[in-house]
């Protein structure tokens, strides 16, 4: 408390108590009027918000990306006017290759086409994992957590990516790639329902090969407590090297029809049996447009 | 048109506060606070330790750590408010075994005596924190104040404010007639309170998690203080987090403070902390440790749509906090300016020389 405010404090009781002439207790002034503050925006050194992500940091990667997506990955996109280009939407899609090379292929392509952020979730794993954790997060990744979602999709009308196979879907052997695993418990279902928004499945074609599993070693997955330990074609090729080094598959996405469901949002539960039915029509959806794609696909590097 | 009354000044007589921990921070600020409030006829502060503020009215009663006289005092001073701010949420103030004494016994004696049959206890407040949210990585960014903790909970700290609040739980189920509300405070920082995080950001260099940037989400203490007289004012019950809005990654926390970070292994870091804390005195328990890799958010909204509005931000309260340490680099802290004397208290409050006015109503947060 700086001495000259507590003197006039003191000054003020006394001459509250003049009248009476006798003895007053002066009482330790509270704390004076709170200062003018400035706002955050002026206090703040950094442009992270409150999930993590720095638009800095993903104009920067968007830089450092954009070749690798548009000459390395040559990557095409279907549909892309069926994404909403305000409001919430929940974007699901299958899942491939070691590392995935899909979520940022996606997240790039909507950000650079329809420039608005995607939010990616993921495995709290990646949250564990010193630098590649903070990375992730400052380029608009965060834990999968309903209420993360929830908060996202329905008070700020964001777009956000999951992957309802998750582990499962990149830990597959190369022989099962396009083979969608189980989507989860439909979660993603039901958050899309309490958010009241519509879930918007991409088929991609391409990621599989960019970093296909040629076998898992399972006891060294353990050992280092990762949800699997691949060994990749891209290892057996390039070394060290083919932990970052992706083939140059072409890369096609196909954006399918948004599904609305049409049912009140902000309830606690909903039909557990609507949830499977939905969840299983959308992964039969992009099960079926895969084999579309897969068809009519002549060639893994050149599409 | 009349403007609406607030519960609170809608009462008729005046209330008779019981201030748990009244030689601490909080208990201090509290009773410095309910001082100013006419409407607060009688203030009783406890702790095993002499106040270290100046206090005018607020007569103060030594008792031991768990409070087993307490029973006697609500009875003798028909209490009605109890505010309990003494729960250390600190794990470098004390032993393990100490803290569970004051926390876990403290807060069962406490409500022992508040559930006596006679009791005339009305109003509970207890002063949690948002670490009993715990923090893994499975956590959501904010926790809701129904929001489970991820994982079983196992830091001292953690359980320890968890058992309190069971017990605060249970009180609030079998006294229904009581309004019993339990708020839970983020990391508090302001010009005056000194917790590991303020002592972290006081080193010349700032102690971070390598590989980590957590976000943190900060409370001033003048915003804890007004938000337990806002509660106890409008009566409001249930659970209720406090903290600033926004979250801060810790490097731009530190930044803020002007210091740069010193990354800790994220492997074993207490083998750097050890000589830190041998020889620097750097004390950052393991709940710290993983902040520093997690971070914590709490969702803010429910207190704020009781009504209440906050005066600070996380950044704008780290910005206060950085403000005062320069300040006290300069000008020193220097000497205390109050030391407890038992008979002077004594005099000032009980001789008939000492003629009583009624000091001035300014809290702030009506």
């Amino acid at each position: 408390m700086p001495k000259r405010v507590a003197a006039i404090a003191a000054a003020e009781a006394i001459e509250q108590v003049a009248s009476s002439d006798l003895v007053h207790v002066p009482s330790t002034p509270r704390s004076p009027a709170r200062p003018v503050v400035e706002d955050d925006a002026t206090i703040r050194h950094g442009d992270v918000d409150e999930w993590g992500r720095s638009e800095n940091m993903r104009r920067i990667a968007r830089q450092l990306y954009e070749p690798i997506y548009s000459k390395w990955f040559r990557a095409e996109w279907e549909g892309l006017e069926k994404i909403p280009t305000d409001g919430g939407a929940l974007i699901v899609a299958n899942h491939a290759g070691a590392i995935p090379s899909d979520a940022p292929a996606i997240m790039h392509g909507i950000e650079k086409e329809l420039e608005r952020p995607v939010y990616g979730m993921a495995d709290y794993f990646f949250r564990k994992v010193p630098v590649v954790g903070t990375m992730w997060s400052r380029l608009g990744g965060l834990p999968a957590h309903p209420d993360n979602a929830y908060r996202l999709l329905r008070e700020q009308k964001q777009l956000v990516l999951v992957f309802p196979e998750g582990t499962k879907g990149t830990s597959k052997h190369m022989s099962e790639r396009y083979q969608l695993a189980r989507f989860g418990r439909g979660g993603f279902v039901e958050i899309a329902m309490r958010a009241g928004v519509p879930v918007i499945p991409i088929a991609v074609v391409g990621a599989e090969e960019s970093m296909p599993i040629v076998a898992k070693v399972p006891a060294v997955a353990k050992a280092i407590g990762i949800p699997y330990m691949p060994i990749t074609a891209n290892m057996l090729a390039l070394g060290p090297l083919g932990l970052v080094g992706y083939f140059p598959a072409k890369f096609k996405l196909r954006v399918l029809d948004p599904v609305y469901f049409n049912v009140e949002p902000d309830r606690e539960r909903y039909s557990k049996s609507r949830i499977m039915d939905e969840s299983e029509r959308i992964r039969d959806n992009i099960q079926a447009a895969l084999y579309d794609m897969l068809r009519e696909r002549r060639s893994i590097w050149f599409g | 048109m009349p403007a609406p009354q607030l519960p609170g000044r809608a009462r008729t007589t005046g209330r008779r506060v019981l201030v748990t921990g009244l030689g601490t921070f909080w208990g201090g600020r509290i009773a410095q606070a309910l001082e100013a409030d006419p409407t607060v006829d009688v203030i009783i502060g406890l702790d095993t330790t002499e106040p270290t503020v100046e206090l005018e009215r607020t007569e103060y009663v030594r008792v031991d750590a768990n409070y087993s006289i307490l029973a006697k005092i609500v009875r003798a001073a028909r209490v009605d408010t109890i505010i309990h701010t003494f729960l250390v949420v600190d794990p470098t103030q004390m032993s393990k075994r100490a803290m569970h004494e004051t926390n876990v016994i403290g807060t069962m004696n406490l409500f022992a005596a508040a559930s006596a049959p006679d009791s005339t206890v009305r109003n509970v407040i207890v002063k949690s924190a948002t670490a009993v949210y715990g923090c893994t990585p499975e956590d959501p960014t904010w926790f809701t104040e129904d929001t489970p903790p991820s994982r079983p909970l196992r830091r001292p700290i953690e359980r320890s404010l968890d058992q309190v609040e069971g017990y605060v739980r249970d009180f609030a189920e079998d006294n229904p007639h009581v309004v019993v509300s339990l708020l839970r405070f983020s990391n508090v920082i302001g010009t005056e309170i000194e917790t590991p995080l303020t002592r972290a950001l006081e080193l010349p260099i700032v102690p971070s998690m390598f590989g980590f940037d957590p976000r943190f989400q900060f409370v001033h203490e003048d915003d804890v203080v007004s938000s337990i007289l806002y509660v106890l004012d409008n009566d409001l019950s249930g659970v209720y987090n406090v903290a600033g809005d926004g979250l801060l990654p810790w490097t731009e926390v530190a930044s803020l403070c002007g210091k740069v970070t010193f990354p800790l292994p994220p492997y074993l870091p207490e083998a750097l902390l050890w000589p830190a804390k041998q020889f620097a005195g750097v004390k950052l328990p393991e709940e710290y440790l993983n902040l520093l890799r997690f971070g914590r958010g709490v969702d803010n909204r429910k207190l704020k749509q009781a009504g209440f509005t906050y005066d600070y931000t996380s950044a704008q309260a780290v910005k206060a906090f950085i403000e005062a340490v320069r300040l006290r680099r300069t000008i020193g802290t220097g000497p205390p300016a109050y030391s407890y004397e038992r008979d002077v208290e004594q005099f000032f409050r009980h001789s008939p020389a000492v003629v009583r006015d009624v000091p001035a109503y300014d809290r702030r947060k009506r």
